[in-house]
């Protein structure tokens, strides 16, 4: 075993003198197996939240990069943040993006997964071709999209136009009336797919033989829908729900590149304006103060997402 | 770092478009070549220069040459990495005054630029032609020309009112030839301004999708045929020439005849970082070597910028006639950060807001303008 072991690695000695203790020895295993998350979490995860923390508690300037002064000035960036105009449209637009997109995502995603969970030709192709948006890179549909909402040549007039369900072009991204619900609507598009995924993967594990005896005992499709599929799929709505609210909260290239939240702030959500505060400011502190609430409302919705698989995986043992 | 070998002069700029890219580094080429130097250059887009330089700054890895854009070279001093020219034996004696200006931080010399550009009124050719117009000289015959041209998917105007610096620095000659102050955002002259510039928006002589526009869209909607006229600076003529579009170019429309317009310089701005004594001592070597007579030229030429040396920028306009709007406009330029500083950045921000407020909102140029200076005044 050991000239297995020795020629691969320089810690053998090590080990070889740990070995004497057959328990130590496994938790030393156990460790190694355990230690690269650790170093990579401490680094890439504690560090950043640790650092953005702190910062947030400093006046951090363009000087503070290279002379390092920055001093610390309590809660003068939150102060700040909370006085600022811009917090308040900064705060109900998040909102309304993220149930704006979140709501219609869903909505769409189950009735296609419920659509999907039928065999028919072709069925898997189309599914197939339905998670296109959610292959593409968000740079490349924020720039097609970009080009769909254009107000003189874009597609989407053109279509209304033609169907005459408008008569005058729509500033889809041009006026502070339609930009938000323009970055919702493709945003929306992006995310039916991951909702389409994970709900008609849930719907595989619901017993074909329920629908059966339903069926048999005079249920129409929307009881069977009613009765069983949507209390059968509970946990993995709760899971969509809530893994679509963290991400849809944190949505940054979508609204830059379709409105860099334009104009006038009209699409601007916590993510745009902690970016605008940061790197076209250079106001760091109140950048970072920005992120920092808007991790703590992810954290709070990633608790209760925490807590909702914890719970699934329980009542599953205690029915396994 | 310290393994960068001394003749290894790094190069820091945003010149991404592939001409202009080539052009610069044949430039710094033969500049290298002649202090035995190599340059290792990097290049990145214009909207991550500036957070790579405070990143550099952090990690005390800046590069041994800048070329930051003109209103930010005084945020860049403000960190307190860069080193003051005279010590090089550079001085901006000769220069044109707004470029000095924009290179100056507390009193000293930061900054040098080869050249420098300001914006200016291009028109269809062939548009004004078929309909019998001359090119407008004042904002009242701006209106009515656009107006005559405005047809159908053509637009009698383009320009860019992006919420970022781009769109304030495209409305600026207009404040400023109307009288306005970055400093007094709210006063009659510049809410007049803004109310002929939103103006232009709303009677539909330009489209509403301005808010969202960069400068290279607007070159997009010009060389379409979608726009007859456009406001964009001398470094839309490469791809002006290249779309085959017959155009001319004349000084911005000014409030009334007889007066120059007051425009705002662009253009980047050579600076260098506090590095070692030899590695700067290089580093002023080439950026000297760029600021030489036929270098500028070259430079100038190839990226179709006003040389920044006045005696330079007279041959230059002879020897090329279509870049003398040019290099008539950067002799009453402006430097963009001359009163605010550092602050110019938050002001210029206020600025461009106000602006889409009052072209894509319902705010009138007043109220969004008293919101600006408010900020403005907060600014620090």
């Amino acid at each position: 075993m050991t000239t297995k072991t020795e020629p691969v690695n320089g810690t053998a000695p090590v080990r070889r003198v740990r070995s004497g203790t057959g328990g130590g020895r496994e938790r030393l295993v156990q460790w190694t197996f355990v230690l690269p998350m650790v170093v990579f979490l401490l680094l890439f995860f504690c560090y950043p939240v640790l650092r953005n923390l702190t910062m947030s508690f400093q006046e951090w300037t363009v000087a503070s990069f290279y002379e390092g002064g920055s001093p610390f000035v309590g809660l003068d960036n939150y102060v700040g943040l909370l006085t600022d105009p811009i917090f308040g449209t900064a705060v109900l637009n998040t909102v309304l993006f993220t149930v704006g997109s979140l709501a219609p995502q869903f909505a769409i995603g189950l009735g296609l997964a419920v659509f999907f969970q039928r065999r028919f030709p072709l069925s898997g192709v189309l599914r197939g071709l339905l998670l296109l948006p959610w292959l593409l890179p968000l740079v490349v549909s924020g720039a097609v999209f970009r080009w769909i909402y254009d107000e003189g040549f874009g597609v989407l007039n053109q279509l209304l136009l033609g169907l005459h369900l408008i008569s005058d072009p729509v500033p889809w991204l041009s006026s502070t009336r339609y930009a938000l619900l323009s970055a919702i609507i493709a945003n929306v598009w992006v995310g039916v797919p991951f909702n389409l995924v994970i709900l008609h993967s849930g719907l595989q594990a619901v017993p074909g033989s329920l629908y059966e005896a339903a069926a048999l005992d005079g249920a129409g499709p929307w009881q069977r829908f009613r009765h069983i599929t949507l209390p059968l799929l509970r946990p993995v709505i709760a899971i969509v729900l809530m893994l679509g609210l963290i991400y849809t909260l944190k949505v940054f290239d979508m609204i830059m590149i379709l409105t860099g939240g334009g104009p006038a702030n009209a699409s601007e959500t916590l993510t745009t304006w902690s970016f605008a505060l940061s790197f076209e400011e250079f106001d760091f502190g109140q950048g970072a103060a920005v992120g920092n609430i808007l991790i703590v409302i992810a954290l709070v919705f990633a608790l209760f997402y925490l807590r909702s698989i914890r719970d699934t995986f329980q009542s599953r043992g205690g029915r396994g | 770092m310290s393994s960068r070998p001394s003749d290894v002069v790094v190069e820091l700029d945003h010149y991404t478009s592939a001409e202009a890219s080539r052009q610069f580094r044949s430039v710094l080429d033969r500049c290298a070549e002649r202090f035995g130097l190599r340059i290792r250059r990097q290049n990145v887009p214009v909207d991550q220069l500036m957070p790579k330089v405070l990143r550099d700054a952090t990690a005390h890895s800046l590069p041994d040459l800048l070329f930051v854009d003109n209103p930010d070279l005084k945020t860049v001093a403000e960190t307190g990495a860069l080193t003051e020219l005279g010590q090089y034996g550079l001085s901006g004696e000769g220069y044109f005054p707004g470029i000095v200006e924009a290179g100056r931080y507390r009193g000293e010399l930061y900054g040098l630029a080869p050249g420098v550009n300001g914006l200016a009124l291009f028109y269809n050719r062939t548009l004004f032609e078929r309909a019998g117009l001359e090119p407008p000289d004042t904002w009242r015959e701006l209106r009515a020309t656009a107006g005559a041209l405005t047809s159908g998917s053509t637009h009698g105007i383009a320009f860019s009112a992006i919420a970022s610096e781009e769109g304030a620095w495209q409305f600026e000659p207009f404040l400023w030839s109307n009288g306005g102050e970055l400093d007094e955002l709210d006063s009659r002259k510049s809410v007049e301004a803004l109310r002929f510039w939103s103006g232009l928006v709303e009677d539909g002589l330009a489209s509403r999708s301005v808010v969202n526009w960069n400068q290279n869209d607007v070159i997009d909607r010009f060389t379409s045929g979608h726009a007859a006229m456009m406001i964009n600076g001398s470094w839309a003529l490469s791809s002006l020439d290249e779309s085959g579009t017959d155009y001319g170019i004349v000084p911005l429309p000014t409030p009334s005849t007889g007066t120059p317009p007051v425009v705002p310089l662009g253009g980047e701005i050579g600076a260098i970082p506090e590095t070692t004594p030899e590695r700067q001592r290089d580093a002023a070597r080439v950026l000297g070597c760029l600021l030489e007579r036929d270098n500028m030229l070259d430079w100038t030429t190839d990226h179709a910028y006003v040389p920044a040396r006045t005696e330079v920028a007279e041959q230059y306009a002879r020897e090329r006639p279509v870049m003398e709007p040019f290099v008539e406009e950067v002799a009453t330029g402006r430097a963009r950060t001359a009163e605010l500083g550092p602050r110019y950045r938050e002001v210029s921000q206020a600025l461009a807001d106000a602006i889409q407020a009052t072209i894509a909102g319902s705010t009138s140029p007043r109220q969004a303008l008293q919101r600006a200076a408010r900020v403005a005044d907060t600014a620090d």
